[in-house]
């Protein structure tokens, strides 16, 4: 498949179908959305795997937005060999704690016959997303040092280029392989990602830390506030 | 004063067999589905015992309910500090092995075997897994084992007695139980709506009665760990957390709820009470000793004429004033004291007040002599079975007075009742206990009247609050018909 495809096209497709998809399962499918917990199904292999997953992703994640949002800073960063290093080791000991993570995971469903009845069709198959995305990753951060400088230096202009609708592939169209299968499969996941289990992180609650401890919901209380003054009003 | 109605209940536990056919009731109507078969929104537990789920009371373990420092209330388990690094996962949340795994039977193997020696046996099968499974609990897998080694001698509430109280307990011409039925308490500073990091679960402002929102639940499971009484349930099908509705659509038709309509004992008793919001925020920070009676305090005289007016000034209907004035449990809690809530000391003030079991020794044995001692049956409530100390952890945050109090003007109204139907008492020995028990011959006959004699109608009071309808008649019907159409827009299965 030509580059032009894969890095012109394939992102608005997978963009369109996370932003349409995602919408419309809010609105007509509320109920779906749910992270789905198996903690209850088995309760202590869980730490080992949901903990060391979601914070290593969660780490790594903020990695990549952070080279797309101020690439000046991760080049300037880079410019010393020892920091570059320091990053590189980083984003790489944080990949292999998701990794660590993810293999526990899929260990831990795949041994345990109460896990295994809540598993779907569409989880495997996001495994298999999760596996390739995440090798990929592992691999471009142990194989191609300067990874971090190449996110800020050719992904970061691509992925601009994307979102002025101007697609310009030739920042990426020379990277090797590995790289390139890392950024297909990351779009393919995020067009996969209203169809999976995924939609929990859209919905993880920010008002909470805010709102008061009790949630007391009356049935339009100003009603009965206005009916109860009429009923004074006429009794007067 | 911030006057509201509550839906409140009282389950008279002298009165109960422990037949569970409330829990049965509860279960067909509401938790026949899959991912819910573990779920007993209503269940009878044996106490001493270790209950459903399996030591429920143990909040070292379990992490449930508030802690006070004296002026901040903190949830045990994950409050908002807490609930951030911890939401991947629960620290204090219960796992199936803590209840049961559920299971039903290879019935199709009585009929299917090929002919043998052997007789066909139903195997015993996971309704989770659909594996053989080997049954290791259940939920009421110590019912009726009073005195068990196993069982009732880890009962958490056995820790306020003394060793020599615990091993008497323990013995055999002492051995007691009685049944502690549970449902919800829908409690007045609930902790699970306080934990639910999405919202999800709310009190209903005009009945009190807390219900998870389906459609916001997104399974953080913090509720599940946050309730003490451990009577949120996670549904593993689903991923959603649903728990006791107080039978809502039931209640707003005037039925009263599944298992108040089908207890046999006639033990439960169900109305609304008018009770001062405003002073939560003050007693919350009580010692444990005197929680009790701060939460009586809290419910207020709906014949005060300043409540009357609070609860106009609050836009509370006359006629939830007015069954609030006939309302059972305003009696029995308020009026009589007999009426006690469950574990207070988790400070979530629960609405579901017990009346707690008089339990006396009948007999006694000797030195092979065996002692009849029906003619001195009540003679003291101190010597009765069960330690006032274990009541008292149970029902009175570890206030004996409160627990004393119950029994004692219980075996008075009795005393007084033996008076005039079988006269073998007489009316001063009556008269002596009434006025020790601080009960008039009125009340007496009020007591008893409520508690043997009271109809259905009697027992629960239904408010004539039909909040949901109500809900429905503020649309208008042709806009919610063409925008909603019948029920769920989409069935609630398990998302992907």
């Amino acid at each position: 498949m030509s580059d032009v495809f894969l890095f012109g096209v394939l992102p608005y497709v997978s963009l369109m179908l996370f932003f349409v998809v995602t919408i419309q399962r809010y609105r007509q499918r509320k109920f779906s959305y749910s992270s789905l917990s198996t903690q209850f199904l088995e309760n202590r292999r869980h730490f080992w795997a949901s903990v060391p997953f979601h914070y290593g992703v969660l780490a790594v994640l903020a990695g990549h937005v952070v080279a797309f949002l101020a690439p000046s800073v991760v080049l300037g960063w880079n410019a010393a060999a020892v920091r570059l290093y320091a990053l590189e080791i980083t984003g790489l000991a944080l990949g292999l704690l998701t990794v660590v993570g993810f293999v526990a995971t899929v260990v831990r469903r795949l041994g345990d016959a109460r896990l295994r009845r809540v598993s779907t069709r569409g989880d495997w198959l996001l495994y298999g997303l999760l596996l390739l995305q995440l090798s990929s990753g592992v691999a471009i951060a142990y194989f191609h040092g300067w990874g971090s400088s190449w996110f800020a230096s050719s992904a970061t202009p691509w992925l601009r280029s994307l979102l002025r609708l101007a697609p310009d592939v030739s920042y990426v169209a020379p990277l090797p392989w590995v790289v390139k299968l890392h950024f297909v499969n990351a779009w393919v996941l995020i067009g996969f990602f209203p169809f999976t289990r995924l939609v929990h992180v859209l919905v993880v609650p920010n008002m909470y830390l805010w709102r008061r401890p009790q949630l007391v919901l009356w049935n339009r209380r100003e009603r009965h506030d206005a009916g109860a003054a009429a009923r004074r009003a006429v009794s007067a | 004063m911030d006057v509201r109605s509550q839906i409140a209940m009282v389950f008279h536990l002298d009165k109960c067999i422990g037949c569970h056919t409330c829990s049965i009731a509860c279960k067909n109507v509401w938790t026949d589905r899959e991912g819910t078969e573990y779920m007993w929104w209503n269940n009878v537990e044996t106490k001493p015992g270790t209950g459903y789920p399996t030591k429920w009371e143990d909040q070292n373990e379990y992490r449930g309910g508030w802690e006070s420092d004296g002026s901040r209330l903190s949830l045990r388990s994950t409050g908002k500090a807490r609930i951030v690094p911890n939401i991947f996962h629960n620290p204090s949340m219960p796992s199936m092995d803590d209840y049961y795994e559920p299971w039903t039977y290879d019935y199709k193997a009585l009929f299917d075997s090929a002919e043998g020696d052997d007789q066909p046996v139903a195997r015993p099968i996971s309704m989770v897994t659909g594996k053989p499974l080997d049954i290791e609990a259940g939920p009421n897998w110590d019912d009726d084992l009073g005195g068990s080694p196993i069982y009732a001698a880890n009962d958490p509430n056995l820790a306020a007695l003394t060793p020599n109280q615990r091993l008497q307990l323990m013995s055999i011409e002492r051995l007691v139980f009685f049944y502690l039925p549970r449902i919800c308490n829908h409690c007045l500073n609930p902790a699970c709506v306080a934990a639910c990091p999405s919202g999800a679960l709310y009190k209903r402002g005009e009945d009190g009665i807390v219900l998870v929102n389906q459609q916001v639940c997104r399974a953080w499971r913090a509720c599940v760990a946050a309730c003490p009484y451990k009577k949120t349930y996670y549904n593993w099908a689903t991923g959603k957390s649903e728990k006791c509705i107080l039978c809502f659509p039931r209640l707003e038709t005037g039925q009263a709820p599944a298992c108040f309509h089908s207890c046999v004992g006639r033990i439960r008793y169900l109305g609304n009470v008018l009770y001062d919001a405003s002073m939560l925020p003050e007693i919350a920070h009580l010692r444990d000793e005197e929680l009790v009676l701060a939460q009586r305090r809290m419910i207020l005289d709906p014949h005060d004429p300043a409540v009357l007016e609070g609860a106009r000034r609050n836009g509370i209907h006359d006629g939830i004033v007015d069954s609030a004035q006939r309302s059972p449990v305003y009696r029995f809690v308020k009026e009589f004291g007999l009426g006690l809530p469950p574990h207070v000391e988790y400070r979530t003030f629960p609405m579901l007040f017990y009346v707690p079991p008089l339990l006396p020794v009948m007999s006694s044995k000797e030195n092979d002599v065996a002692d009849n001692c029906t003619d001195d049956l009540f003679a003291d409530i101190e010597k009765a079975r069960v330690p006032i100390a274990y009541l008292g952890s149970l029902f009175g945050g570890g206030n004996e007075g409160v627990v004393r109090y119950a029994l004692r003007k219980q075996w008075a109204v009795r005393l007084a009742r033996r008076h005039l139907t079988v006269g073998d008492v007489t009316r001063e020995a009556a008269a002596r206990a009434l006025a020790e028990a601080d009960c008039s011959w009125e009340q007496a006959d009020a007591i008893y009247r409520l508690t043997a004699l009271a109809g259905m109608e009697e027992r629960c009071v239904i408010p004539p609050f039909q909040r949901e309808m109500a809900i429905e008649m503020m649309e208008d019907p042709h806009l919610h018909r063409s925008s909603v159409g019948f029920g769920f827009r989409a069935a609630p299965v398990r998302g992907v």
